[in-house]
């Protein structure tokens, strides 16, 4: 076992957690990311081996689905698998064993940061932020949203709890944007 | 001072006493006020000078299509200029300054142009300051710049900040007057997401200004109840203080909500405006009316106003101008305006209607078929000269005028995608016409229906076919007996033998101007508007451009329509900049990338410098360093002798997989990539499809159908995009997949003859990193510190032994740690990426400055490498003669002959005694720096036939920094050019 610590996308050992009116803004950094497309001519193959691995059929678009490894989906026949680091830290190589090569898996734990909104009124917050109709969200959405300039990927778990997704490298601007659009909101 | 014009009634908190300043004087007011009836209310007609002649200006209006009572509101940096104080709402302790003025705005010395309008007609620069022509630009333009104008800016950085939404709807109501109240209830009654913006602080519209009964009530209690009902329904969003400005493609509609420009200052973390974008799926256009003036001779003075304005500030905001008014019309709402200020105590001194079958006065004088000829008073009308049916004139006495030539629907917004109004001759305006926007649909007054009945009913009519239309079941809510009395309007556009009389008042442009424009063949209506300036303002002429359209119809025979319109374009009213900027502003105009090795780099003091959006550490000061040539020397000669690291992050990394995933790479490089053995990685120059280098890089194979391709910092997106391209579009039938790993990564250079045995301490033990076991362009998948998953690479940028290790991003910050302390015992230092472009410079690498858009594989000495045994993008037109020829451009390297001469990139090359100009050049200095390593400056240069010129002693010159000295064309491999160092 190596003895490196990971820091977060902030930068801190700790995730960070801020709250201001109804709204929880909270770093979330326990999750393991993984991205699966299907090979040429795979398709349904990795259609069923996303399903296996959710324990739900492969979402559709804008969609996502599962539990403790849930898949949101990315692109056509292209996921996202989402599981929890602890368990999961090798969850690519994991994947990758199981497609026998109806996938391309490529490891994308690192490349994002992820901050969940938590509390009422999240629609304010976010039609500050993109063009998406959050306030339509009733949960199971997974829709991609540019947020101030950043490519981002809006996750609803229900109206009161909602992941954003962003490149991990500009976590503090993302952070930033999310917070400033809470306390106009709210 | 006291309210001494404040009327009985209105809309106004009389509970509330709130204190204001304009110019020197405070005053007071009541919530619910504007500046403009609060200044009314304390007998304030003078509140602004005109643009051009100084002319003294009260408020001709009650909304947002003022052009005269225009101030500057509050003080320091929260100084807004050119805000209408017909819409500024009124607040305790705003503060108000009169503009366009000096010293003061009851004596302005630039009135003077007045007397001097002779000089000023439309135009009158175009033909006056033409010579000396030199005096234009230091001496004519800057005198009319102080002499005319509006406000004048802060010169401070706006204090507030402004956000941009996003905000969707089936179906989006502009206007919330009767027809827009109607339709709203309506809609939000049938289940439809509803957004209903109104540009005024109280929903109702004219209602509000008005004194007809709905059913029952008065008009403003039913406006209120209906708002309340619309409060309670969760599918409508009632946004008041709200300005829909443009309508755009596909039901998108942009709207400025002013959130908090009531108040004195935002609340904490509250933006003072925001810009929305509303995605609507039906829109109906309920925007009501503009009234329309008579124009006659000193149409302009403090006091007199369009009379449904008069009507407003009694009836809302019970204010008068004056105590004692008088009327003149066209129409018969021109009546109501008498009527209702005489029931408000005001005496009413005349109703002058140009009809000769005018209705007869109820308890005050009507002069049947009469005129205003002219009108007196220096800061504020005292009396108007009137001209009777026989021609009679008398004098009458009165402090304000309401006039009021018929009403213009509000077409603008159906006009933002090029639909042209048509003209309706029953009312004698032009009505929406041609193509609406699509989903668009016009009601009420908008549509040139002015009666209260048909604003409800035509609102609640086409918001139920919308309902319909959209799968609900539409619900007609119970509206209310409203009057519906036809319009009786007899058209009189100016009053004939005029001189000074003002059609466009913001822009100071007469009749006359309008004649003299005809007279010089300005005679279409966009020449028109552009020659006099005539609606050019920032009222966009809602108040002018009819009459300016008739005079002009009239000077020309045509009739109006046959004149035409010029083009309304968004924004419907005066949009401040910060709200198009939002919160993109300072360090929030982009986001910032930040590599892991960020946190570290500030801790060492590290000095950053942007690269695309990232943040990369460009030197690390040590004690006693004063400038950055020291750091960067150290840094360089450092790693040359034992060991360097740097922060490789940034590069574009690109995962590519698939069966077809070397047939792809064999596509998009130039060179072979095909036969690339598992564990090697190997350099790749990316073209153009029109041969031109487009980027450079390497691609490491991990497997048999998995590559890693990088890119350069800048070029990441711009090749991923590409490659997609190719992959989606170009070769749909490849098995290959792609996605960004850029950010999965932390990666970092370790460079230098210790750079093995430095990472020897952290790769686990099992991983032979021997130049046997893992030599030049090795890569593979490895572990660190006790089982930390990585990737090697033994790649060399700087032409040192050189390895790039990445390792998951999570662990970067962790990692540097652990190399720089690994590092310590043979002094190891970090390198930024100033040291990082020596040290490529020293050894000839291509970077940015040569890949420059210009450049192909041969001008980059690498002609060869495009492959003729395969096809790939760019290949085919590469071989181009024009890109082939004999003297085509080649990397060189170049040194002073002065070795103590600098050799500035940019600068240019010429031969011995050739003339120094473009005729002559013989190419270009690309990159430069000073080389710590051979102790003077080097430099990488585009040459002509460089290839064969090596040794030539050139000119260097660059007339733009006075430089001109020799120097010397040698190879571009300053350093090891044989490559020993990083095959060691």
């Amino acid at each position: 076992m190596h003895d490196l610590i990971a820091i977060s996308p902030l930068g801190a050992t700790r995730p960070r957690i801020d709250s201001h009116g109804p709204v929880t803004l909270t770093e979330v950094t326990d999750r393991a990311l993984a991205s699966v497309a299907a090979r040429l001519g795979h398709e349904a193959q990795a259609n069923a081996l996303v399903a296996s691995l959710i324990g739900a059929q492969a979402p559709g678009p804008a969609r996502m689905g599962g539990e403790t490894l849930m898949a949101f989906w990315m692109g056509p026949d292209q996921w996202m698998l989402d599981a929890p680091i602890d368990s999961h830290e090798d969850l690519a190589e994991r994947i990758k064993a199981e497609a026998k090569g109806s996938a391309s898996v490529t490891d994308q734990t690192g490349a994002w940061c992820r901050f969940d909104l938590s509390g009422d009124g999240l629609a304010d917050v976010f039609e500050r932020l993109t063009n998406a109709n959050t306030r339509a969200f009733t949960g199971g959405e997974a829709q991609r949203a540019a947020v101030e300039h950043m490519g981002c990927f809006l996750l609803c778990h229900s109206p009161r709890h909602i992941s954003v997704i962003g490149p991990r490298s500009s976590a503090g601007s993302l952070h930033h944007a999310l917070l400033t659009a809470i306390r106009s909101a709210h | 001072m006291t309210q001494v014009n404040r009327l009985a009634g209105g809309l106004i908190d009389r509970s509330r006493t709130i204190s204001f300043r304009f110019d020197d004087k405070w005053m007071k007011g009541h919530p619910g006020d504007t500046l403009a009836s609060a200044l009314l209310a304390n007998g304030v007609r003078l509140m602004g000078r005109s643009f051009k002649y100084h002319r003294p200006r009260g408020p001709l209006s009650a909304g947002s299509e003022e052009p005269n009572a225009i101030v500057e509101l509050r003080d320091g940096a929260r100084r807004e200029p050119n805000t209408r104080a017909t819409t500024a709402e009124l607040f305790d302790g705003l503060t108000a300054q009169s503009q366009n003025r000096w010293p003061s705005l009851a004596f302005d010395a630039l009135a003077i142009n007045d007397r001097l309008s002779n000089f000023f007609a439309a135009g009158f620069y175009y033909k006056t300051f033409m010579w000396p022509a030199a005096f234009w630009e230091k001496l004519y333009e800057p005198i009319i710049r102080r002499a005319a104008g509006l406000g004048s800016l802060s010169l401070q950085a706006d204090p507030d900040s402004y956000d941009k939404g996003y905000l969707h709807c089936d179906l989006l109501i502009i206007g919330a007057g009767p027809a827009g109240l109607a339709a709203a209830l309506t809609a939000g009654e049938s289940g439809l997401n509803v957004i209903l913006a109104d540009e005024d602080s109280l929903p109702g519209g004219r209602l509000n200004a008005e004194t007809f009964g709905l059913g029952q009530q008065s008009g403003s209690d039913w406006a209120a109840e209906a708002t309340e009902r619309l409060a309670a329904l969760p599918n409508v969003r009632l946004m008041t203080r709200t300005t829909v400005l443009g309508a755009f493609d596909h039901g998108i509609y942009g709207a400025l909500e002013r959130v908090s420009d009531h108040l004195p200052v935002p609340p904490e973390g509250k933006p003072r405006q925001i810009l929305w974008r509303i995605y609507s799926r039906r829109a109906i256009l309920a925007a009501g009316a503009t009234e329309r003036p008579i124009v006659f001779e000193n149409n302009d003075r403090p006091g007199i106003m369009l009379a449904g304005s008069l009507r407003a500030y009694a009836n809302r905001w019970a204010a008068t101008p004056a105590p004692e008014i008088a009327v003149f019309t066209n129409n018969d709402d021109g009546h109501r305006t008498a009527q209702d200020l005489k029931a408000k105590g005001v005496t009413v001194a005349a109703v002058i209607d140009t009809r000769p079958d005018a209705p007869k006065g109820n308890g005050y004088e009507v002069i049947a078929g009469g005129t205003v000829t002219n009108t007196s008073g220096r800061l504020g009308l005292t009396k108007i000269e009137v001209t009777d049916a026989r021609g009679t004139r008398r004098t009458i006495r009165c402090g304000a005028l309401g006039v009021s030539g018929g009403w213009n629907p509000n077409v603008s917004l159906t006009c933002h995608q090029r639909g042209r109004p048509t003209w309706d001759a029953d009312i004698h305006a032009f009505v929406p016409g041609g193509t609406l926007p699509e989903g668009m649909v016009v009601v009420g007054a908008a549509n040139g229906r002015f009666s209260n009945h048909t604003a409800l009913t035509s609102g609640a009519d086409a918001a139920a076919q919308i309902a319909t239309e959209l799968g609900h079941s539409a619900t007609r809510p119970d509206l209310p007996q409203a009057e519906d009395t036809p319009l009786a309007l007899t058209p009189f556009w100016h009053v004939k033998g005029a001189k000074r009389a003002w059609v466009d008042q913001q822009n100071d442009v007469t009749a006359k101007d309008v004649k003299l424009a005809h007279q010089e063949n300005f005679v279409s209506v966009e020449h028109l508007k552009r020659y006099t300036t005539l609606g050019m303002a920032t009222d966009q002429g809602k108040t002018s451009n009819t009459a300016g359209l008739a005079i002009m119809a009239e000077v020309a025979g045509k009739s109006i329509p046959e004149v035409g319109t010029t083009m309304f374009r968004p924004p419907y009213t005066p949009t401040a900049i910060g709200a198009f900027a939002g919160r993109a502003r300072g360090k929030d105009f982009r986001p910032t990338r930040k590599t892991l090795s960020h946190f570290w780099a500030e801790e060492q003091g590290a000095v950053f410098v942007e690269v695309g959006m990232w943040l990369r550490a460009q030197w690390f000061p040590r004690a006693g360093e004063t400038h950055w040539r020291q750091s960067v020397d150290r840094e360089v000669l450092q790693t040359r002798r034992s060991v360097g690291i740097c922060d490789v992050t940034t590069l574009g990394k690109i995962d590519v997989q698939g069966a077809d995933a070397a047939a792809f790479l064999n596509k998009i490089y130039c060179n072979a990539f095909a036969k690339l053995p598992v564990g090697r990685v190997r350099y790749g120059l990316m073209l153009r499809e029109d041969g031109i280098a487009m980027d450079d890089g390497t691609a490491a194979r991990l497997a048999e159908d998995h590559f890693v391709v990088t890119t350069t910092t800048a070029n990441a997106v711009t090749v991923y995009r590409h490659m997609e391209f190719v992959r989606q579009c170009l070769c749909p039938d490849m098995d290959v997949q792609l996605i960004s790993t850029t950010e999965a990564w932390a990666q970092y250079s370790v460079a230098g003859p210790n750079a093995r045995k430095l990472l020897q301490k952290v790769v686990d033990p099992e991983f032979d990193i021997s130049n046997e076991g893992f030599p030049y362009m090795a890569c593979g998948e490895i572990t660190v510190c006790g089982g930390l998953p990585a990737r090697l690479f033994r790649i060399s940028f700087s032409g040192e032994l050189a390895y790039e290790i990445a390792v998951p991003t999570r662990y970067g910050d962790a990692m540097i740690r652990r190399l720089m302390e690994a590092g310590r015992e043979f002094d190891v230092v970090a390198y930024g990426t100033e040291a990082l472009g020596v040290m490529r410079i020293e050894k000839g690498h291509a970077a940015g400055n040569e890949l420059n858009g210009t450049t192909t594989a041969l001008n980059l000495g690498m002609g060869k490498i495009v492959s003729a045994n395969k096809d790939s993008i760019g290949a085919v037109l590469s071989r181009r003669e024009g890109l082939n020829a004999p003297d085509a451009l080649r990397l060189v390297g170049l040194r002073p002959v002065d070795r103590s001469k600098p050799v500035p990139a940019g600068a240019h090359l010429m031969t011995r005694g050739s003339p120094v100009d473009a005729a002559h050049d013989q190419g270009y200095v690309t990159s430069a720096c000073y080389s710590p390593n051979l102790g003077h400056s080097i430099a990488l240069a585009f040459l002509k036939s460089g290839d064969t010129r090596m040794g030539e002693i050139l000119r260097l010159v660059s007339p733009l920094t006075g430089v001109e000295h020799d120097v010397e064309v040698v190879s571009a491999h300053f350093v090891d050019p044989e490559g020993e160092r990083l095959r060691a």
